[in-house]
């Protein structure tokens, strides 16, 4: 009733609330994608507490925390976009969002030489070295390099949407009056985030 | 009323994001020194219980879920309990046949 007051786009077929409930049902795909994951995980680590105890002294504390405090200060930065849009201040959220880029971007850096370190030390799916450690740290690192790379792949297509948000509101598309894209995608983002918070402590923190 | 806000959506200030990181943040500080004293078996129970607090956090204020409809809230929980049951399910199995 009071929506053709707000909606000046009213004879635009839309449905932003349909939308949004299309884009949680799709994120509960990615959680039970990644809950899978997460169970295989608790087996192994079951089944192989000391050997996970000792793989994971392998890890740099120091880089995980920096990307834990990365990803969620990008969350935030994400969140406040859609609320500078909902307010109408439009540059403010374009400038939000090229800053939540710019923190993924961080984030990969950071994951870049983290691989690129263990990779260096003989650590990788199937090297020899690896190879040559007991069955548990086998699949601590293998289920590491799983799980933080399915996680690394989500946060270069986040930032593929946000790219892609950026350019549409360059075209007018995504406006202060429509922006359920910008909240789709800051969800999405923000499930990157949440996924996080689980791999943080169960590979870094573990002694 | 509920149209307006399907169209419209509730508009978080920045300030509350602000607050809602710094808890975060907090709490990231707090797994960490938790891991570091060194609680035995605690630990993981600890890690996950303030990674859950961490995860209601951005589900309720940067995912907007609490002012989402029930519609919503009953999905998540529906996943959720999914989840929980594959869980219960495995963990079971591997109590009891091993």
């Amino acid at each position: 009733m009071s929506s053709s007051a707000h909606t000046a786009v009213h004879h635009v077929h839309r449905d932003d609330y349909g939308s949004r409930m299309g884009m949680w049902l799709f994120l509960f795909t990615e959680l039970i994608l990644f809950g899978g994951l997460f169970i295989v995980y608790a087996v192994y680590r079951f089944v192989h507490q000391q050997e996970f105890h000792l793989a994971a002294q392998e890890l740099n504390t120091v880089v995980g925390l920096l990307n834990t405090v990365i990803l969620l200060t990008s969350s935030m930065t994400a969140a406040m976009a859609v609320t500078a849009i909902q307010k109408g201040n439009v540059r403010f959220a374009k400038g939000l969002l090229w800053v939540t880029v710019l923190f993924a971007g961080a984030f990969m850096l950071n994951k870049y030489f983290e691989w690129s370190a263990k990779i260096h030390h003989g650590i990788y799916p199937g090297s020899p070295d690896l190879l040559a450690k007991p069955e548990g740290e086998i699949l601590y690192f293998g289920l590491y390099y799983v799980m933080t790379g399915l996680h690394a792949l989500h946060v270069i297509i986040g930032v593929v949407f946000f790219l892609f948000i950026l350019r549409q509101i360059g075209q007018g598309k995504v406006t202060p009056t429509s922006y359920v894209r910008l909240e789709n995608s800051a969800l999405y983002w923000h499930l990157v985030d949440l996924i996080w918070i689980f791999l943080f402590p169960l590979f870094y923190l573990i002694h | 009323m509920s149209e307006q806000t399907h169209e419209h959506g509730h508009v978080v200030p920045y300030g509350k994001y602000v607050f809602i990181w710094l808890a975060l943040i907090a709490f990231t500080g707090i797994t960490v020194t938790a891991a570091g004293i060194g609680l035995g078996n605690w630990t993981i129970v600890l890690a996950l219980a303030i990674a859950s607090a961490k995860s209601w956090f951005v589900l309720n204020y940067f995912m907007h879920l609490r002012y989402e409809d029930a519609v919503f809230k009953t999905f998540i929980a529906v996943a959720f309990i999914t989840f929980a049951i594959f869980i219960t399910f495995t963990f079971w199995d591997y109590s009891f046949t091993r």
